[in-house]
């Protein structure tokens, strides 16, 4: 059943993706994502593109590595790692989310929020020079700031559900319940779940910080 | 299902399962496309904004990769039952139809934008 959970889920992503696909081909401009997204939180405030997005990537990936490790140490019937390798991540899920936490906090100091964007002299810097009018840049900066925080936003919800579902998981393995049913399939169940979220990363990471 | 699915893993034996040794391989395919990846987006493209065109399709065709990679062995589909794979990958043409649909739909608004 979760593969069909998941197929419906994908439809929602990708009519989300698909949405902002059509928008962005119809307007005339659109902010350049090397100069959205240029702040490493904490180190540097601007002029590194997308490395702060590539560590988030980076830490989802390892993350999924670390599950299906889980899952392969359960069909070993080994407690131990199970539990070592759904712990870790665990830990990677929090990473990530602690990550999109600066990232969207940043930016919303920035003054993008739905509904919200810059000023219109601080909105120049996000665009290929001499990109557009004002009014372009405004109404298109309105889009992509709307589209980012729903899209990234559900992904996160999705993320932080995964990261809720692996600490019961993981719970259940610690008191032995999978042990005892002599089959631990529940943690290749909820290693689909954690998949499809990195999946779907896969995709927002392309088609919002790429692209 | 769950039975089904273990019964599979009995039958085909080593094939079925993922050996941790595939498992750090596959990871890193999917760490080299992601560099790939960057590589274009802040050593390439910076350098020469006329190949620009080029880099989006080369974009979308890695993260394809990455899906297959991610879905067949991260999630197991290729071990799984032909049915369960076409009944899960078969749907996706919609998405595909939807893609088409709405490109071309987004075309037309340009000139209604204005």
């Amino acid at each position: 059943m979760m593969w069909f959970f998941l197929l419906s889920d994908a439809f929602t992503f990708s009519s989300l993706l698909i949405s902002y696909g059509a928008l962005r081909f119809s307007a005339s401009v659109w902010p350049a994502a090397d100069k959205v997204f240029q702040s490493v939180p904490g180190l540097y405030d601007s002029g590194k593109p997308l490395v702060f997005v590539g560590i988030m990537t980076f830490i989802l990936i390892l993350s999924s590595v670390t599950m299906v490790l889980a899952v392969e140490a359960g069909h070993r019937n080994s407690k131990k790692e199970v539990i070592t390798w759904m712990i870790l991540t665990v830990i990677g899920g929090f990473m990530f989310l602690g990550c999109q936490a600066l990232e969207w906090s940043h930016l919303h100091h920035e003054g993008f929020w739905w509904g919200s964007t810059p000023s219109a002299e601080a909105l120049k810097e996000f665009f290929t020079e001499g990109a557009g009018t004002e009014a372009t840049r405004h109404l298109t900066s309105q889009e992509f700031a709307n589209l980012f925080f729903t899209i990234t936003g559900f992904h996160g919800f999705h993320v932080f559900t995964g990261v809720i579902i692996n600490i019961i998981i993981t719970v259940n393995v610690l008191l032995g319940t999978y042990e005892k049913r002599g089959s631990y399939l529940m943690v290749e169940k909820v290693g689909l779940y954690w998949h499809f979220v990195d999946l779907v990363w896969v995709f927002v990471f392309t088609f919002f910080y790429l692209v | 299902m769950s039975t089904e699915s273990q019964e599979v893993h009995h039958e085909e034996g080593e094939h079925q399962t993922m050996t941790r040794r595939r498992i750090w391989k596959i990871a890193l395919y999917l760490s080299i496309i992601t560099a790939i990846e960057f590589t274009i987006a802040l050593a390439i493209i910076p350098g020469h904004p006329n190949l620009l065109k080029y880099a989006n399709p080369i974009y979308i065709g890695l993260t394809l990769v990455k899906a297959f990679y991610i879905v067949a062995f991260f999630m197991h589909l290729k071990f799984e039952k032909v049915g369960l794979a076409l009944s899960i990958i078969v749907p996706i043409l919609f998405i595909i139809g939807l893609i088409l649909v709405l490109t071309n739909e987004s075309h037309h608004w340009i000139t209604l934008r204005g």
